[in-house]
């Protein structure tokens, strides 16, 4: 490079240039914070929640429902509307009257069931609109990448719908927290109910979409059924998303499997299922059996989407709104004179989560990160829809009871499409932390 | 090529810097002053930069860049988990890693011009995607991601400081670049500022004419007696090697890498930034993905609330209409709005947004023959 033409004048001028480029990060640079603070605390009148939900792609009728369910949180915790869980819940500290004083106000993002989308969002709502907790899900993929970013930010996370072993397994995080029942869970309240029906004797043939819930609600049915005795033919891994199953459908029937089993859920789930039925799969023999079609997850916003053919199909469900308690009639009364449907399990555990988390920010006092972890580790509650809940510390999973649930074959109406055929005691679905490995890690406080 | 550049070119750059390193300031009253935004529009600034050497130059359509961006994110993560947390290992990595498949892919798809090229791109970048998602899982982690974990044994790393308790996060010798802060910001700009040099350098060089000619009539500078084959390639590597930086960089700043970032819509964007801003320019491309990069997260975070907030002070009997009409247009229905403008600006303005720029400049500039000066738009015959 020639510096001929480089003079004195030339090089003051691209030196103040510098000067100014090197002085400007200083302007930013925030001061230091009192001992006590952790990212976003509220300093005004009102506290912000961001809700990060799919509300497009496979996923965005879950995703809209969270939201609704999140709306009514907020209200309720404002003391707006009846109130719904507020007044079964207990033990509590909430009152009604916001947040230690504070008013809940709230933020929203699509996550678009996108890792990278999700995580956008996520940082608009903690960097620019102050968010001091992050709740809402829909994919494991999603909530294990923004449960990472969470910790990393130093800002609490309440999953919402997230069913893999690794959002409290393997990618576990102190600032990360699960409501929602998971993959292995599912699989200890299915297996007896399976041998029940089906037998003890079968062969099953999975279809799992192809990403980190998939893969753990596949092992965890694979284990369970054979430990009943049931042999699997193939496992095929489909893309999420995929939209036509047939080519995974068609070789099913020639692989000498009489149990399909759809590791899928959302609109995926609608698709295969219905294909799979449409295809004739449930009228043929197969090794002198009835073949048969298992959705380990099941929910009602899928029953509406797959219509008939979820007719006697066998899956758990983390809640629904037919339970007989008070806390799930309070519940399904508010949500639906709000919004004139039944909540599905995906707005009751994204609901719950958020009374949850401002009931732990009450009880300790304060909004700093690391007491708030502290008061919900462990935290064992009652009234929320599924009886005695216990917020295990050691991996920050809730353990409570579970559905096992089938379609119903004379529905009477729209909203009336599963019938509870077991709900399984919370001592059935314990099992040992240790088993899926991961480390919560620190819970120190950033400053955002 | 690196003879002493113009003084105007010096003033374009300090201008240029000047404008990045104080985006902080200028973003603040249009809600988009926060780092990782900030990070998002340096980062797809390279990446635009990049696209523009090879398509605003050779007129090349690559539909299939993102492919680099995603080979540049994965190097970088591996990096983090095999080497060490410090981001320049990860950048080297991911720009060798990126030049390295540009090489191979632009080998093979520069066989071919026009439209085959885009369509021979465009595969192999689905398929790169479609590698990603499934068939390489041991290696990218599939659809859930490549992350850092506990178990990784950061070799460089375990030599010099001892582990802490969680992810230990990436710096830059004791600056943490990712997990918020405006530190990857800086670093993402001074990125930028670095790629914008280089490719002006590109675009005043002998070789930037080399490419231009090739644009221009390909046939006639095969006539002259120059193979043009060496040009492209070399084209279109730089053009990988910015697109395999921001990939990079995306993981500097955010240690996560899903298979998404390399399907053929995130393709579509770095074409549809270089064509919004103008293509062939040197500005504009950077533009372009700002405008896109805001759209897609600010514009999508309005609600109908922020519109009644906004149209309270109309009469219900107009506000209730026009609400719900532009509700359309915000929320999940950015992408329309983003559409509108698109097409808006490819019919009225085929220079993209430098153009219209040089257009109101020309109405101020007094000069004589200073209003002449806006070249009319050409179209390029299609190759």
């Amino acid at each position: 490079m020639k510096f001929d033409s480089f003079n004195r004048r030339r090089f003051l001028g691209a030196s103040a240039v510098a000067g100014v480029g090197l002085a400007a990060p200083m302007h930013f640079v925030r001061g230091a914070y009192a001992a006590d603070m952790s990212c976003n605390m509220p300093t005004g009148k009102t506290v912000t929640f961001g809700w990060n939900i799919p509300l497009t792609g496979a996923y965005a009728d879950e995703g809209n429902d969270e939201l609704k369910a999140f709306k009514l949180a907020v209200k309720h915790l404002n003391g707006e509307g009846d109130g719904g869980m507020l007044k079964t819940m207990k033990p509590t500290a909430l009152k009604g009257n916001g947040v230690l004083g504070k008013k809940v106000a709230f933020v929203q993002s699509d996550s678009q069931t996108k890792s990278d989308a999700s995580r956008d969002g996520a940082k608009r709502m903690i960097e620019r609109d102050g968010a001091i907790m992050i709740s809402g899900g829909s994919s494991s993929g999603v909530a294990v990448a923004v449960q990472g970013l969470c910790q990393e930010l130093g800002v609490i996370f309440m999953a919402g719908l997230t069913h893999s072993n690794d959002t409290t397994g393997k990618d576990k995080k102190r600032y990360g927290f699960r409501h929602f029942f998971n993959a292995y869970q599912s699989g200890l309240a299915l297996a007896p109910v399976l041998a029940q029906e089906y037998g003890k004797d079968r062969t099953a043939y999975h279809l799992t979409a192809d990403y980190t819930w998939g893969w753990t609600q596949e092992e965890s049915i694979k284990n369970a059924t054979e430990k009943l005795g049931w042999k699997t033919a193939k496992a095929v891994r489909t893309p999420l998303g995929a939209g036509d199953f047939s080519q995974y459908i068609t070789p099913v029937l020639n692989s000498g499997a009489d149990v399909l089993i759809l590791n899928h859920y959302g609109k995926d789930m609608v698709n295969s299922l219905t294909q799979a039925v449409q295809f004739g799969l449930r009228d043929k023999m197969v090794n002198g059996k009835k073949v048969e079609i298992v959705v380990p997850l099941f929910s009602e916003l899928m029953a509406q989407g797959a219509g008939d053919a979820v007719k006697g199909i066998l899956g758990t469900s983390n809640w629904d709104w037919k339970l007989p308690d008070e806390a799930t009639k309070n519940f399904t009364k508010s949500f639906g004179t709000e919004y004139g449907t039944p909540p599905s399990q995906a707005a009751q555990t994204c609901y719950v989560q958020a009374l949850l988390y401002a009931d732990a920010c009450e009880r300790a006092g304060t909004f700093y990160a690391p007491a708030v972890i502290k008061a919900l580790e462990g935290f064992e509650f009652d009234g929320m829809g599924n009886g005695k809940t216990l917020y295990r510390a050691a991996d920050h999973q809730c353990f409570k009871s579970c559905l096992v649930v089938r379609g119903k074959e004379k529905p009477k109406d729209k909203f009336d499409l599963m019938e509870i055929v077991k709900v399984v005691p919370r001592e059935d679905l314990m099992y040992d932390p240790k088993i899926f490995g991961g480390d919560l890690g620190p819970s120190t406080a950033k400053q955002c | 090529m690196w003879n002493n550049p113009a003084r105007n070119d010096w003033f374009l750059l300090a201008g240029f810097s000047l404008v990045v390193l104080c985006l902080p300031l200028i973003l603040e009253p249009i809600g988009a002053a926060y780092p990782a935004l900030m990070q998002k529009f340096c980062i797809f600034g390279i990446f635009a930069i990049g696209f523009n050497i090879l398509f605003g130059l050779t007129g090349y359509l690559s539909f299939g860049h993102a492919a680099f961006l995603g080979v540049g994110s994965y190097a970088a993560v591996w990096s983090f988990k095999l080497l060490t947390m410090n981001a320049i290992p990860a950048i080297v990595f991911a720009i060798v890693c990126a030049a390295a498949f540009a090489l191979v892919i632009g080998y093979v798809s520069l066989k071919r011009s026009g439209i085959y090229f885009s369509i021979l791109t465009l595969a192999f970048a689905q398929m790169s995607y479609n590698l990603a998602y499934s068939v390489l899982t041991p290696l990218t982690n599939g659809e859930t991601g490549l992350q850092l974990s506990l178990q990784d044994p950061r070799i460089i790393d375990a030599l010099f400081v001892a582990p802490q308790a969680g992810l230990p996060r990436v710096n830059l010798f004791g600056t943490y670049t990712s997990g918020g802060g405006y530190a990857g910001f800086y670093l993402c700009a001074a990125a930028l500022i670095v790629c914008f040099f280089i490719a002006l350098r590109i675009f005043r060089s002998p070789f930037g004419l080399m490419l231009r000619a090739i644009k221009s009539n390909q046939n006639r500078m095969r006539y002259t007696g120059f193979n043009t084959r060496p040009y492209l390639l070399a084209a279109f590597v730089i053009s990988g090697m910015y697109a395999g930086l921001a990939g990079g960089l995306m993981a500097v700043t955010d240690p996560l890498v899903g298979a998404e970032r390399m399907q053929w819509t995130a393709s579509g964007e770095v074409v549809l930034m270089t064509i919004l801003g103008g293509a062939g320019t040197l500005v504009g491309p950077v533009l372009g993905a700002a405008v896109i990069k805001y759209f897609e997260n600010i514009f999508s975070s309005f609600s109908v609330t922020t519109l009644q907030g906004v149209f309270g002070f109309l009469p219900d009997a107009i506000e209730r209409p026009l609400v719900s009409f532009l509700s359309l247009f915000v929320g999940d229905g950015w992408n329309l709005t983003l559409g509108v403008v698109f097409m808006l600006i490819v019919i009225f303005l085929p220079g993209g947004l430098m153009e219209g720029l040089r257009r109101i400049w020309s109405l101020f500039d007094r000069r004589p023959g200073g209003g002449d000066k806006v070249p009319a738009a050409q179209t390029q015959p299609a190759e």
